[in-house]
């Protein structure tokens, strides 16, 4: 079998991925993406490049994962529908093609508002589901978006989608998830997880759908720094959900950031062992990418797996 | 119909700071029903002006009339004696209306009004958007509840993960528009049809392709 990615050839050998998230700079410079590919380089197997994430300007996500790649980890390139139409869309993705992205994460974006241009105007040409339905057909049916044929060299990505359990309306986010898959995700990354209880409700309705025998499912994970990021992420941020007694927890801490870490290992652990149909954790360090190695090892996820042979389709 | 709202006063006065004499031509239409460009806005608009120059010592020279609509060459022709000596004419009309008595007259001809969107007063004095104008309704599939305009991120397979508490990622005052469609589909008994992936729009019917006509041959004359 030949694989469009390592990372699925990590979910095809069955075996429980880990992936982590470098966000790039606001400026020119490649040096703190390669910084925090060197740290990731042997914990990961794949590491997100955010797009423009909350809608603040920042070095481009496929320019980043050129540098990645370069520092030996798999890119998964995000693209949000914010910031392009279907047109520049669909010539980002050959041009990341081109230069050795395999993975690709679809997502809506957050609204500009949020971000450092509120006065810019957004474009939501298509939406993320499209988005998927776009990069599929791109592969499987050798398309542009128009139905024109690519005669040769199509981008063949693994599709990536996300899905937040923690957003409203509860009810209606499986079958959101559902038509994701419909329309061609291959793998799923979930918003962060605080509020555990409702995740495995999500997660069982998942099951009960057999979702999770339609796509690969990584579990978000992010670790607080204190209880202020956690009352942050609780009130400032709309579609999460952080209980109380996590911001309780980590208020009574000695030590915030140590808590925080155990916190996250606590989660990894939890979810590897009881919440079936996850196939893997996505962490999101927020700015603290450092603690990803400290975290990956101590949920017995290290050492990750190697390929001798060559781990992508090129 | 069409929201518009005044622009600041001191704006409008900048826009006619060199000119003596104006004419300021309200509308009967929309702008009437939402309360910024009717003859009572009009004329209080004109004294405003007025008060403003004499207080500067530079007096202004007012005429008012409001058409009955400035969207229709047959009304805009018959205020050809009002504007013949004006140096500037002040509209209070939509957009569409400062276009109509631009390109009929050879005028300076300014807008009052900042034309905001098309749709409805919910309470007296508060206006929302309703149609996003892209030219290929899709009501039917949204349970009466537009996605295009309504939704921040125009998002035709709703609701993004911003959604939570029945309001949109953007504000706390601004219901998430897939929360209202979900539960109108629901209350309606058809939330199996929110499970179709809905294409990507044709954008080309919208504002996008360049201006649009409409052309109905069977109501045309002559």
């Amino acid at each position: 079998m030949s694989y469009l990615s390592k990372l699925h050839r990590i979910f095809e050998s069955g075996q429980f991925a880990v992936t982590a998230e470098i966000g790039p700079p606001k400026h020119a410079s490649a040096h703190g993406i390669r910084h925090h590919a060197h740290m990731l380089v042997n914990h990961v197997d794949a590491t997100n490049i955010t797009d423009c994430q909350t809608a603040i300007v920042r070095l481009s996500s496929i320019a980043a994962g050129v540098h990645i790649l370069d520092c030996g980890i798999e890119p998964i390139v995000q693209m949000t529908c914010r910031d392009r139409n279907r047109i520049a869309m669909q010539s980002d993705l050959m041009g990341a093609y081109s230069l050795g992205m395999r993975n690709v994460l679809c997502l809506s974006g957050d609204h500009q508002k949020f971000g450092n241009h509120p006065m810019s105007k957004n474009v939501y040409d298509i939406d993320s589901l499209q988005l998927v339905q776009m990069v599929r057909r791109m592969r499987d049916e050798k398309k542009f978006l128009s139905g024109e044929a690519i005669k040769e060299h199509e981008p063949r990505f693994y599709i990536g989608a996300v899905a937040n359990p923690f957003a409203d309306p509860f009810e209606f986010r499986v079958d959101r998830l559902e038509k994701k898959v419909e329309a061609g995700a291959e793998f799923i990354q979930t918003q962060c997880i605080f509020d555990m209880e409702r995740f495995e409700r999500f997660m069982e309705m998942v099951r009960s759908r057999g979702i999770d025998q339609r796509v690969r499912i990584l579990a978000g994970i992010t670790p607080l720094k204190g209880w202020r990021a956690a009352k942050y992420l609780q009130t400032g941020v709309s579609g999460m959900l952080v209980p109380d007694s996590l911001v309780e927890r980590l208020k009574k801490a000695e030590d915030q950031k140590r808590e925080g870490i155990e916190v996250a290992i606590e989660q990894i652990k939890y979810i590897k062992e009881n919440v079936k149909g996850v196939h893997g954790v996505h962490i999101m360090a927020i700015a603290w990418e450092e603690v990803v190695p400290e975290i990956v090892e101590r949920t017995g996820l290290y050492p990750r797996p190697r390929f001798e042979d060559r781990d992508t389709a090129s | 119909m069409i929201i518009a709202q005044q622009k600041p006063i001191k704006e409008i006065a900048t826009m006619v700071g060199d000119c003596k004499r104006v004419a300021l031509i309200g509308c009967a239409g929309c702008v009437t029903v939402c309360l910024s460009g009717g003859e009572k806005e009009t004329e209080i608009m004109a004294s405003a002006l007025r008060i403003m120059r004499r207080l500067e010592g530079n007096p202004l020279e007012t005429v008012t009339f409001t058409a009955t609509r400035q969207c229709d060459p047959e009304y805009v022709d018959a205020l050809e004696g009002l504007v013949k000596d004006v140096d500037a004419i002040i509209s209070l009309a939509c957009g569409v209306g400062v276009q109509y008595l631009a390109e009929r007259f050879d005028k300076w001809v300014v807008p009052a009004l900042n034309t905001d969107f098309i749709g409805g007063s919910t309470v007296h004095g508060i206006w929302e958007e309703k149609c996003g104008l892209c030219g290929a309704c899709i009501l039917h599939k949204t349970g009466g509840i537009c996605p295009v305009i309504r939704c921040s991120k125009s998002i035709l397979n709703g609701p993004c993960g911003g959604s939570q508490y029945g309001k949109c990622e953007i504000s706390k005052d601004v219901d998430c528009a897939w929360q209202l469609i979900y539960d109108r589909m629901k209350k309606l008994g058809k939330i199996d049809r929110l499970l179709e992936i809905q294409p990507p729009k044709d954008w080309s019917t919208s504002r996008d392709g360049g201006p649009r006509r409409a052309v109905r041959e069977d109501v045309m004359i002559g």
